[in-house]
Order: C-alpha cells, then structure tokens, then sequence
C-alpha cells in the first residue's frame, strides 16, 4: 500500500486533526486570553483544508484499501462544511462576550475544528466504520458545544439531551451496521450494494432490516421525522454560535452521507429505501411546517424550519437519480446560506444591554428600529418559505424537478402543498418586523464584521443568486453523477 | 492431558468465585472473588487460543474495571443489606428473566443446527488474511489495526481525545485564592530574611 498517496487523499482531514492538536497545545497554556488568536488561527486552518481539497482530495478515488472515497462529491459537501464551520467560529467570540457569564474559551473552535474533520470522515466513507468513527467524531464535539455555557441551565441540558439521545441514536445505527454486515459479510460499500443486488429468501430480510435501521440512524442525525424531538429543544439551549453550526455543517454531513450509503451501499434496493426517505421527506415537511406555526421563540421556529428544510432535500433524494442528488446538493448549498444569515440575524437581536433576546414579539417592528436588519431577515425568510424571485425557489425547484422526472409526481405535489403551509410561519415574521408597534429599545449593530455577513448572506438569495445557477448547477451535477 | 486439567481447574475457579461474588456478605470480598473469575476466564481464554482477549481481560477488567468498583465500594456509603432486603419479593421476577434467557439460548441454538439463515463467515475480508492465517491473534490483529485500518484506528484516538477535552472543558475550574506551594521558594527561603532580632526596651510597645 503507498501511504504517501492515500495521505494526499485524506490531505483536508489531516489538515484539521494537526491544526486542532496545535491549537488545543496552544489553548492549554495560553488559557483564555488566546482565545481570539486560536478563533482566527482556526478559521485559516479551515481555509487551508479546503484548499488542501483541490488535487487527489477532490479526484483520487478510493484511499485506504476501499475505507475512503476522495471523490468530488464529497469535496462538494466538505466545501460547504468547511465554509459553515468556519462562520460558526467567527461568530463566537463577540456573541460570548455579550451574554454574561462565561468567556469564549479556547477550546470552541479546536472542537469545531475536530467536529470538522469527523464529518470530512462521513462525508468521504466507503466503509461503514468509516461512517461509523466519523459520525461519532462529529457528534462527540457537538454535544460538548451544545453545553458549552455550562453556568447556563439551558445548555447543559441541551447538551445531556443532545448526548443521551445521540447516543441512542448511535447504537441505533451500529445495531443497524451489524446487521447489514453480518448478512453481507462486508462493511464496503461496494460489496455491500453487491450483496444486496443478489440476496434473496431469509439474507435479503436481513439486509432490509440493517436498512432499516441505517435509515432510522441516520434520519436522527439529520433530524428528519420521526427522529426529530430533540431538534428544538437542543437548538434553544445551545449557544446561539453552536445553533448556527449545528443547523448547517452536520446537517450538510448527515444528509451527504445519507445519500452516499443509499445510492452506493444500497443502490440494488432503492425501492425499499425509497419507502422511508419519501415517508420522513413527507413527515418532516408537513410537521416542520405545522408545529412551528405557535413557536415563540425564534431559535426554535429556526429549529422546525431545519427539520422542514431537511424534508425538501429528502425529496431530491428520494428520486434517486443525479439529477435528484445534484437536487440536494444545491438545496443544501443554498439552505446553509439561508440558516446562517438567519442565525446571524438571531445573534443581532439584543435589547439595549446588549442581552440577547429570542423571542418573536420582540422582533415587533424592527422595521422601524434597524431597518437593514429587518430587510435581510425578511429576504431570508421569504427564500426559506421559497417565494419565487429569491434564489430559496430555485432550491424547491430543482428538488421537485428531479422528483417529477422520477415519477414522484404525487411526492412533489404534496411538497409543494405543504411548502404554502410552510410559508406562513416565515411571512409571520415578516408581518411582525414590518406591521407591528415597535417593541422596547433595540441594540445597535457593533460588529462590522457580523453586518458584512449578514448582507452577503442576502445577496447570495437574492434574485443576484441566479447569476451563479451555471455554476452551481454544472458543479452539483458532476459531483452527483461520481455516486453513479 | 494437560490440558484438560487445567481446563477444569480454571473452568471450576471461575464458576465457585463467581458464586462466591454474588454471596459474599462483604462488598469487597465480592470485588477480589470478581477478579479471581476474571483472572481464572484469562486462564480459559489462552487455552482457547485467544490471547488477545486473555490479555485484554487481565489489563482492561483486572487492571480498570475492578479497581473501578472497588473504589466506587469503598468510597460510596452503599448500604449493601438495604439492596438485598427485596431478594425475595423480587425472587420470582428474577426466576422469569432467568427462564427468558435461557428459552433464547436454547432457541438461538436450535436456529444455530437448523442452518436456516446463511450468515457469513468471513472476518475482516482481506488479501492478506489468508497470509494472517498461521500468526499469533495479537499479531494479525496488530498488523490489520495498523496498516489497513490505520485510519480509522487513528480517528478512534482523536474520539478518545475529544471525550478528554469534553469532559475537561465541562468541569474543570479556575479557582482563585488557591495558595499553591512553591517548592524552590521554600528552599531557597534563609533564616536571615524570616528572623529578625529585636532588643526591646521596657515599658514600650512592640512593633510588629
């Protein structure tokens, strides 16, 4: 085995261990006043894995005798990993100054960097222990981030629940391996869609009940239906930063994942993978939609729209096909742009202390108070409910598209119908920050830095988004059609 | 011959000693008879062939596991007389989970013989295995761990590293005011600079 060009392949990963073991050395001796330097440090160290991502990373093939895949779709979703993690770092610092209490210490981004480099291991698997290591790599970290405020109540309890479910979650899924493994006799993925071309009687029943529960793992992690109880209460208790990353670089992981064990490991059975994912597709819309219509808080309305968020990326999935999964690679793409610009948002909201506020009333005529702020939070929530001149549609679109062309007509209908469901909880928002009488004294922006975001955020949705649909479009497409 | 021996030596160790665990009066007693049934199921474990997993029940449950409960009886003020008071309340309970373990093993055998499902034999499928197949456990399971699953085998490290700094960065305090002993300054400390001679007059007050 030549270990100099299976290291060139896993090059990004190598890049985020060793940047993350020199900056925890650096953050245990330069305790909390390194802080700041370790943030920056660490967001360059993600720059660096991503550019470490051009060359084998990005085209080698399989690395690690068939433990790895370097192939471009998964340099596509580690592009958007690295990019979300590298602005939930960014984030940090200014937001726990604010909040009393607790200093941002050091070890935030050297965990990020960890949790990092776990979903590069999902994301690239051809193994199912690769997936499996991976997977507990990234949720190792994040549990510890969800408690990361741990004077704070809330989040030491987001991060138990986050753990003690997690954890089911796992073994769930390792329950799920096992059996897919003992009746395939392989954990590659290649074998294992071998062996699924060809069982039959009593190992094909044993096969589809590891495929069962794979899914039923797996859906936990990206928290779709009927797996998703612990997205809201987890996501109001974490720190706002960690909310940020939590709903887009794992969800980005969780889902790329999925796709690469349902259309490599189990592509022979489709039509039996196919059952779940348009079922949790359909659960987590219609339920994303219904139950966040009476959330007060704005951190869990985001949480719910995380989970119907997921569900439209499912349905591109559930077709199936490259241009399905290309579907989901641009959904995603356009959904994290989406959710950090809104948590963004969520970080600006602070009353004239400088306290953080998250509930809903007291967004009461923004409008008013900070327009601009108003103005990118409205553009992002009508491109999350995917009104047509925002680049959110194009997202929709390209999913039910992929759907129609599967034959899932029905499947993109009812989407579509829920999405209008949807759509309300977004324009409430709306007609709050616009109609409403303004609520008490607001905070004024103080971060340059956090605006610029915020406001490239917006021009990323806007209808100027469509500008980069050649791109983007060509881009996902050659990274999907890698999988087939 | 031998063998046999001591296949029944260590095999009667290991049932009396675990007997022993589960009716000692004394909870500590109940740890060491514990470590005598792991150290006697080492003894079994070579006789089958298996080093490996004789080693790791000396290191892991020996060495970590036991030392654990021993601590944790120690040092918690378990009232043990308490736990037993409900054996008999609880004794056909008990009796019924028994019969449920054993109706699966003598049904889990019977599927077993049966040979309905066909699972598969193959472990770790690989090239070299065929090569692996004449070596010590230790060895072949060395030689996969670090060459064909080196990576994983070092991302199973960074997971213990992550679970370190988790549980570091969820508990650990600075704390303030700690007086912490320096040992150089203590050394280095003279008598010239702690003790200071007065000749005091009488009638005056001490300067202190």
């Amino acid at each position: 085995m030549d270990y100099a060009a299976n290291l060139a392949m896993v090059l990004p990963e190598i890049v985020l261990s060793l940047g993350g073991l020199v900056l925890l050395m650096v953050s245990a001796w330069g305790g909390r006043s390194v802080s700041r330097g370790v943030s920056w440090v660490s967001v360059a160290v993600l720059m660096g894995a991503g550019i470490a991502l051009i060359g084998p990373a990005s085209a080698g093939g399989i690395a690690f005798d068939g433990l790895y895949n370097a192939d471009l779709f998964a340099a596509f979703a580690k592009v958007l990993i690295f990019f979300a993690a590298a602005v939930s770092i960014v984030i940090a610092p200014r937001f726990f100054a604010r909040t009393s209490g607790e200093d941002l210490r050091p070890e935030y981004p050297v965990l990020v960097l960890f949790s990092t480099a776990g979903m590069g291991m999902m994301v690239s698997a051809n193994d199912l222990l690769t997936l499996y290591v991976g997977l507990e790599l990234q949720s190792l970290s994040a549990y510890v981030l969800a408690s990361f405020m741990r004077r704070d109540v809330r989040s030491a309890e987001a991060g138990l629940k986050y753990f003690i479910l997690g954890s089911l979650a796992s073994g769930i899924l390792l329950y799920g391996i096992s059996l897919v493994y003992g009746f395939s006799g392989t954990t590659i993925f290649g074998d294992i869609a071998t062996a699924y071309a060809g069982a039959e009687g009593s190992t094909k029943i044993g096969l589809l009940f590891g495929l069962v529960f794979v899914f039923a793992g797996l859906a936990f992690k990206m928290s779709a239906v009927p797996f998703h109880m612990w997205t809201p209460d987890v996501y109001e208790g974490a720190p706002t930063p960690v909310t940020a990353f939590f709903a887009s670089a794992p969800k980005v992981a969780a889902l790329a994942l999925s796709v690469r064990v349902a259309i490599e490991a189990m592509g022979p059975a489709t039509g039996d993978w196919r059952q779940i994912v348009i079922f949790a597709a359909l659960a987590s819309i219609v339920l994303g939609a219904v139950a966040a219509i009476n959330q007060q808080n704005i951190k869990r309305l985001l949480a719910y729209s995380s989970i119907n968020n997921v569900g439209f990326a499912l349905i591109g999935l559930a077709a199936g096909t490259a241009e399905g999964v290309a579907g989901v690679l641009t959904y995603m793409t356009i959904y994290i742009v989406m959710t950090l610009g809104s948590f963004l948002v969520v970080l600006q909201m602070r009353d004239e202390h400088g306290q953080p506020v998250e509930t809903i009333a007291s967004l009461s005529g923004l409008s008013r108070r900070r327009p601009a702020l108003a103005a990118a939070l409205a553009i992002f929530m009508f491109s999350l409910a995917g009104i047509p001149p925002l680049f959110g549609f194009w997202a929709k679109f390209a999913v039910f598209e992929a759907a129609v062309k599967a034959d899932l007509v029905a499947l993109a209908a009812i989407g579509i119908a829920a999405s209008t469901i949807g759509a309300y909880y977004y324009l409430k928002i709306v007609k709050t920050m616009y109609f409403d009488a303004p609520a008490p004294a607001y905070g004024k922006s103080d971060s340059a830095l956090e605006g610029g975001l915020i406001a490239a955020a917006a021009l990323f949705v806007s209808p100027l988004g469509y500008l980069l649909i050649p791109v983007l479009g060509a881009w996902s497409l050659a990274a999907a059609r890698t999988l087939f | 011959m031998i063998q046999a021996i001591a296949f029944y030596l260590f095999a009667t160790v290991v049932t009396l000693s675990a007997a022993m665990t589960i009716t000692a009066r004394n909870p500590v007693h109940s740890v060491l008879w514990l470590i005598l049934a792991f150290f006697n199921a080492a003894g079994l474990m070579v006789l089958a062939g298996a080093e490996f997993i004789a080693m790791l029940l000396v290191i892991v449950y020996v060495g970590a596991v036991a030392v654990l409960f021993l601590f944790v009886v120690m040092m918690l003020d378990i009232d043990f007389a308490e736990l037993r008071a409900g054996f008999v309340r609880y004794a056909m309970f008990g009796l019924a989970v028994a019969l449920v373990l054993l109706a699966e093993v003598v049904i889990g055998i019977g599927a077993w013989s049966a040979g309905g499902v066909e699972l598969s034999s193959r472990v770790a499928p690989t090239d070299a295995g065929a090569a692996l197949g004449s070596l010590p456990n230790i060895k072949a399971m060395g030689t996969l761990l670090y060459t064909r699953y080196l990576y994983i085998f070092e991302a199973a490290g960074f997971i213990l590293l992550v679970a370190m700094v988790g549980a570091i960065v969820l508990t650990h305090r600075q704390r303030t005011g700690v007086i912490k002993q320096n040992v150089a300054r203590q050394i280095n400390r003279r008598s010239e600079d702690a003790i200071r001679k007065v000749n005091q007059p009488v009638g005056q007050g001490v300067e202190l």
